[in-house]
């Protein structure tokens, strides 16, 4: 007799319980991929316009007068924080996909997480920053 | 026998080295490199708000590599790459929902983010055409 999978040491009965599989975290990860994939869509649309109509080109006075108004700083954040987890989330995959080696893998994903983190909130700091002191 | 019986039932991958390359599987695997790509072009988007936040000399270097060959290359690469990803992420949407999974389906709509990588692409650059 072939042993399933639902049947294999890899799925105890408290795990099968929680539902939650082998990575436990269920499905979050998948499903936040897929919101910040659908928010990138409108967000990625208006930087290429923006960066064709007002970045590509300007001047630091002009960037700065474009950056620092209240509804472009607000869609940049947004942008930011969006494409920048969306971004965690999928390099997360692509590292657990090809790295077999377990402690790699676990720097690399600390350090994928720390990355996005760490740029994330500079960018965020200086949009503020462009618009509260220019 | 007893070794068999232990063994997990497990779906196994395509074997790449001996799989015929087709515009489904490459398309595929695109997304996944171009999803790479775009993740290491963030770092453009962080330099260019660092720079703008830090002063005018700071803004200038990174004005002068975005505008210089190897900027512009970049940022052709960065239009090319999230276009196709944006598309085909469009595309990934139907699969969710269900949707385009004939074969025949897979492929038209495959052809339709080809051609709207393209399209968007040198309608962008038309636009924003750094020598005009
Ligand atoms: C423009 C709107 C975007 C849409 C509609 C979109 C859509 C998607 C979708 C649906 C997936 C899941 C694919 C799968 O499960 O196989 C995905 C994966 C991914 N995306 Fe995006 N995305 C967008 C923008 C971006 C941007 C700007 C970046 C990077 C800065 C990015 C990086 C990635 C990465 C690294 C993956 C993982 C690829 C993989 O697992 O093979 N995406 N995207």
């Amino acid at each position: 007799m072939k042993l399933k999978w639902k049947d294999s040491r890899f799925d105890s009965q408290l795990g099968r319980a929680k539902g939650l599989g082998a990575t436990g975290h269920g499905v979050d990860h998948w499903i936040h991929q897929r919101i910040t994939a659908v928010a990138n869509l409108p967000l990625m649309i208006w930087l290429v316009w923006s960066v064709v109509h007002h970045v590509a080109g300007a001047s630091y006075e002009e960037f700065v007068a474009w950056q620092a108004q209240p509804l472009n700083a607000i869609l940049m954040i947004l942008s930011v924080v969006s494409v920048f987890y969306h971004a965690a989330l999928g390099t997360q995959v692509i590292a657990e996909d090809y790295i077999h080696n377990e402690g790699l893998k676990f720097f690399k994903l600390i350090g994928i997480k720390l990355f996005f983190s760490a740029t994330a909130i500079a960018c965020v700091f200086s949009i503020l920053k462009i618009s509260f002191v220019g | 026998m007893s070794e068999q019986s232990n063994k997990v039932e497990r779906p196994l991958s395509p074997h790449l080295q001996v799989y015929r390359p087709q515009m489904t599987s490459v398309m595929s695997i695109l997304h996944r490199a171009t999803g790479y790509a775009l993740s290491i072009g963030t770092i453009m988007v962080v330099w260019l708000l660092i720079a703008a936040a830090s002063g005018p000399e700071a803004y200038a270097v990174f004005a002068k590599f975005a505008g210089s060959n190897i900027g512009l290359f970049l940022l052709l690469g960065w239009t090319v790459a999230l276009f196709y990803h944006m598309c085909n992420g469009i595309r990934h949407f139907f699969w969710d929902m269900g949707y385009l999974f004939e074969l025949k389906k897979a492929f038209r709509a495959g052809y339709v983010v080809l051609a709207m990588t393209v399209i968007l692409t040198v309608w962008v650059w038309y636009c924003a055409c750094p020598w005009s």
